[in-house]
Order: C-alpha cells, then structure tokens, then sequence
C-alpha cells in the first residue's frame, strides 16, 4: 500500500521538525529584542528552523502597545533611580515586570507551520508552562479572559506576543524565585490581583531544571523536536 | 482599488482591535509591507499589505474593534478603472475568504472577480458581502439606496425579488449557461416588484439550490451562540469516531427511592428530584472503575487521564444549549447533585453562567428523555471521548423469570470515541451504571 507508506513517512517527517533552544542566561532587555528582530527577520526568510529562546532579564519595566500608562505605578525617572529600566515594545499586553529569578522564554516560531492561529498559539504557550510547572507538583491553570497562568496563589506567569507574518516574537515570563516587590511598580497587565512564584508556592527547583521541564514541555505541545544548543 | 479587510487570525477570533496604523493615507505601500497592526487577546499582529500600491483610504480610525472582514482600508493600486484584467490577476486580500466559484460566462465581456465588483458599489457591510457571495449577487447590478448610495440589506433583498421573478430562472437544468446578465442591464428599481405568482414556484426544478433561496423564504444570520455550535458540532464529528451504544437499565428501584424521597427534598432543599442525579451518581462510580473513559486524547498519540471529574451537563436554551460543568461531580451526593443541575441549568437560561463554569467537563451527560426521546445517538463534546444520553423513564412490560412484569425501564445511549475506547470497554461502563442504577438499594435522604 504505497499510500500508506507514505502517509507513515510523511508523519515521521512532520513529528521531526526542530526547534533550537538557545539558552543565553542573563541578558538586558534591549539586547534581547535585538537579537529576537534577527532571529524573526531569518525565520521569515526560511533561513532558520523555529527558535526558543530563554533569557533571563536585569529589572525591566516593560509596557506593550496597549498599554494603558495608568498601570505604570512610578514614573520611569522613578524607576531609573531603583536601578529598574523602562521600555515601550510592540508586543501585545498591558505593562509586565521582568527580573532576575525569572525565566523569559521567546519562541520565535512559525505559525504557518503549526496552526496559524494566534489565539490557539497563546493557549499553547500557557499550556507549556502548566504542564511544566505540573511537574513540580505546582496546580496551575487558565482563566478565561485573562492569558497568563493562574495558580490559587496569583499569576505566576505573564504572556505577550508579537506576531509579524505569522512569525511569533516575545512571549513568557515563568516567576521562578522572582522577588515580587517589584512588582509593586506595576499594575501587572492593567489586573490587580496577587502575583506569584514557583518558589512561593514552596517549590525549590533550581532554574535549570524549569527550564529543562519547560523545553520538555514545550517539544510536546507544539509537537517539535528540541535540539539544545 | 483593492479591499484590504481586517484579516481572521484563528478559528475562535471573530473581532480584533485596530491598534496601529504603520501607513498614512497618500503612502505608498509595497506587496506585504506591514500595513496595520491589530490586536486580539495579548497577541499584537502585523498585517501587511496584500498588494503594492497607494494607501487610499482609511475606512476604520485606531482604537476600533470591528469584526472580521470589515474593510479597514482601500489601497490604489492603479488598476480603478474598470479594465479589471490585471486586478483579477492580482491575488486577493490576506484574508478574504475566496470569492464564489464562478458562473459560467457566455462570450463578450467577461466578469470582473467579486473584489473588483464591489468595489465600484461603495464600503459594504459584511452582511451585504456574504449575502451577495452566497446569491452570487454581481454588485454592480444593484442600485444601493443607502447613505451615500450603499447598497443594504434590504436592496439585495429587493434585486433577489426581482430575479427571481423574472420568467427565467437560472437554476433551469436543460438551459444553455445564460450570461447573468442582458449586455445593456436595466436599473433595477429599489421598490420591490409584485411577488410572483403561485405558478412560477412549481416551474422551479426539484434541486436543491440554497444559493437562491425560493421567494418567500427568509435569509437570516446564525447567532454567535448558532455559528459556535455548529463549528463544534461538525469539528466534533470531523475529529472522533463516534460509535452509540444503547443499554436497556430497569429503573425501579430508583424510582422507588426517588418516589419516597421526593416530597421530603421539594419540602427541605426547595427543587425537585429527578433521575438524571441517580445517573450521574452512578456514572461517576463507573468512570473512577474505567478512568479511560474519562481522559482526552492530545494530539494524535497522547492519552491525558484526568484526575478529576468534570461532569458537564447538556441544557437547552431557548435558541441553542450550553454545557456548564459540576466539578469534583463524584464527590457530591445524590441530593448535592440535584441541587448542582437545578442551579447550573436556571442559571444557564438566565444567562448568569460565569465562563469557568462551562469549562475544564471530562464527560458530559445529556438528558434528552425530559423532552421525551427515549434514545438518541449524541455528538462528543470535544476534547471529551464519550457522553451519555438518557432516555425517558416509561413504565414497560418486560419478562422477568418467564412473568410478565410491569416495570420502569429507560435506554441510556453512550456515545464514545472509537480511536480510544472500543466496543468492549464501552459496553462494560454502561453495564457498570446499569448494574449500580438496577440495584440502587440506598436510601438518599
């Protein structure tokens, strides 16, 4: 049965599409969106496979094109003087934090090549991060109308995307040992309810190993091959 | 001029957020140069131009949300006149779905592609749009009466009158494929013409061709609640293998108890008792003995069990029905179950649900015997991978030991995934709430 042979080979092609993990440790805000331009620009072009990477940010203030300037507690000379910067990006969301203790993942994927649908993308990501932070004995979830993911303690993670031609940039922000009281400056995505971390909740787990549960995770729900580099 | 149209970025997006325009009108803009950026939930989204030309025109302001499909813009592309040969060549705008195959055309001018047409009739509202695309409307034929002569609702309706009074009809098998149109087309009057006589209807051939619906009948938009049910109801069937099973479950022991209980519970809790709790108590039993009829398949390898059980149940509402969800249903008892349908349902057809109330089911039950079905076969509420149906409660004859007995008999019809579960399994799960339900010994209040 040729046809069927085929359907086989052509399944076993699919499942082994890859995505490269880039794990580039602690990285200022600017840098990191420099560095996820390039890597959109050369998704777009082909020239590269799917990308994830994970970073983690010095204290950032970050305010999407929705943003709704009121959600900023302390002006940005403000928070200049804590030593926190402040940036306007082109990703979709209210005003997030960003800080050491956090890890920032940004896949820079191709929807085209998975489901071209970015409401069906953004509750994949969420689902990356429930899934991994299962693994850790952590309940976390969905709420309906608010992206994110919840656990009964508060937000533990932050969702923004950006998506040019189909090709996603930004993304999560996992709070693994985060210090919360930053974010006091911030109305975390125009939502006044609590935040929280992994380590809040009781976990331990060093941020090598959530990240390691997140890759894992993530090559399930987008169904991708994860290559580490 | 091309359309440019606010683009569908998912299956569950119906709107987006106009954010940002990247091109002022008078600009030139490039072939898939972002143009416009939306937004929908936490996602931002580029939308680039479909064609290289001259943004002409801004229809929609910043800061709008409109649906999908609405025109936002219209760019130059240097092809307004009405030679259309190099815009038909043009590909059409991201987004728009695809015009309507087209008609066969006799010889002389050809057709302009839908696009083009409609763009000579002024911005049109989506519903004059999909109404055209559906009738196969050539626009340029119809006379809007509209705000600055846009064609409405009611023109199109007005135009289909007429059509199909005239003593032609384009649906008339045996007919050379007719040009839709005479080469010189009269205006046709906004006024709507006499209706046709009786006679004209039974010239009309047995096919079925929804696309020009008979006169008299009446064209009307799906609510979202319709549009969302279908969608699902189809991907349902598209994505599981549904097999029915039916099982005959004698229920007079249950009805016995419920007899005794129920002028007690209307007195002390304030509702009625019915079967469908006995049922779900019973379902819960069988689904923690057969947790795999209590799991979702992710993509298409993975089996997830769910720890919980999310019991949804089935309420119609006066146009559609809602499955809201009794969480944690197995830890509840007959009578905590009772009080969560009466509430669930009086709150889903006031509509007073809130939205995580209708999520996260794991099995769902549907109670068509209320309205007197004593079997039906249902559709799986995706992700879930069975549902089960009760039938009415008759009072039957059936044989027992070779005596004719009266008893209170019912069918309770389990629809399951066969990529999951087989025959076997499925068939065990119902003889498991069928053996609980026929010897229901315990008293409940």
């Amino acid at each position: 049965m040729p046809s069927a042979v085929s359907e086989v080979h052509a399944e076993t092609q699919r499942s082994q599409r890859n995505a490269r993990v880039c794990d580039l440790g602690l990285v200022r805000y600017v840098d990191a969106l420099e560095r996820q331009n390039q890597f959109v620009e050369l998704r777009q072009s082909g020239a590269i496979s799917d990308q994830l990477l994970i970073v983690e940010h010095p204290h950032v203030v970050t305010m999407g094109r929705n943003g709704h300037p009121e959600n900023l507690l302390a002006q940005p000379e403000v928070l200049a003087r804590s030593g926190i910067q402040f940036y306007e990006t082109d990703r979709g969301g209210d005003v997030t934090y960003h800080g050491p203790g956090q890890i920032v993942g940004y896949p820079i994927l191709d929807l085209r090549e998975w489901k071209r649908d970015v409401h069906a993308y953004v509750r994949a990501v969420e689902e990356v991060i429930v899934d991994a932070l299962a693994g850790f004995g952590i309940a976390a979830g969905r709420e309906a109308g608010a992206t994110g993911v919840w656990t009964s303690d508060g937000k533990i993670a932050a969702i923004g995307v950006h998506i040019s031609r189909w090709v996603t940039s930004h993304g999560f922000a996992l709070n693994v040992d985060t210090d919360l009281n930053y974010f006091r400056y911030i109305v975390p995505c125009g939502l006044t309810r609590p935040v929280t971390s992994m380590r809040k909740l009781g976990c331990q787990a060093r941020r090598e190993e959530v990240v390691a549960a997140l890759v894992r995770s993530f090559g399930i729900v987008f169904d991708r091959q994860m290559e580490n580099l | 001029m091309i359309d440019v149209v606010m683009p569908q970025m998912g299956e569950s997006i119906v709107e987006g957020t106009l954010t940002k325009w990247l091109k002022k009108p008078g600009d030139t803009v490039g072939r898939d140069e972002p143009l416009f950026e939306i937004s929908t939930d936490k996602v931002d989204t580029e939308i680039p131009s479909p064609v290289a030309g001259v943004l002409a025109e801004v229809l929609i302001e910043e800061g709008k949300t409109v649906g999908i499909n609405t025109i936002v813009a219209r760019i130059n592309d240097g092809s307004s006149a009405p030679a259309a040969a190099p815009v038909a060549a043009a590909p059409a705008p991201v987004a728009a779905p695809p015009p309507p195959a087209p008609v066969p055309e006799a010889d002389g001018t050809p057709e302009p592609v839908a696009t083009v047409v409609e763009e000579t009739a002024g911005p049109l509202s989506p519903l004059v749009r999909k109404m055209a695309r559906e009738n196969n409307i050539d626009l340029s034929k119809v006379k809007g009466t509209g705000a600055g002569n846009r064609i409405t609702k009611q023109d199109l309706e007005a135009y289909l009158a007429s059509k199909t009074a005239a003593p032609k009809s384009q649906a008339e098998p045996p007919a050379p494929p007719t040009p839709q149109t005479p080469t010189a087309p009269p205006v046709v009057q906004a006024a709507p013409p006499p209706p046709p006589p009786p006679q004209a209807v039974a010239t009309i051939p047995q096919t079925v061709d929804i696309s020009s619906p008979a006169p008299g009948t009446r064209v009307e938009q799906m609510s979202v609640m319709r549009q969302r049910i279908a969608e699902h109801m189809v991907f349902s069937k598209h994505t599981s293998a549904h097999v029915t099973t039916v099982h005959k479950v004698d229920f007079t022991k249950v009805a016995k108890v419920r007899e005794k209980a129920k002028a007690n519970v209307q007195a002390q809790y304030g509702f009625s008792l019915t079967f469908l709790p006995f049922v779900l108590k019973a379902t819960c039993v069988a689904l923690r003995q057969f947790p795999l009829l209590n799991a979702s398949i992710q993509g298409d390898t993975n089996i997830i069990y769910h720890r919980d059980i999310n019991l949804g149940i089935a309420v119609a509402l006066e146009n559609g029905l809602i499955v809201p969800v009794i969480r944690n249903a197995d830890e509840k008892s007959v009578i905590g179950l009772q009080r969560s349908i009466a509430d669930l349902a009086a709150r889903a057809r006031s509509r007073q649900l809130r939205p995580e109330e209708v999520k996260d089911g794991t099995f769902s039950v549907t109670n068509f015997g209320s309205f007197g079905s004593v079997f039906a076969t249902p559709v799986i509420n995706q992700p879930q991978v069975a549902i089960l149906g009760v039938g009415t409660v008759e009072k039957t004859p059936v044989v027992i030991d070779d005596a004719i007995a009266i008893r209170s008999i019912a069918y309770l019809a389990l629809t399951f995934d066969h990529r999951l579960i087989d025959g076997a399994l499925a068939d065990q799960f119902t003889g498991k709430i069928k053996a609980i339900l026929e010897g229901w010994s315990e008293e409940i209040s």
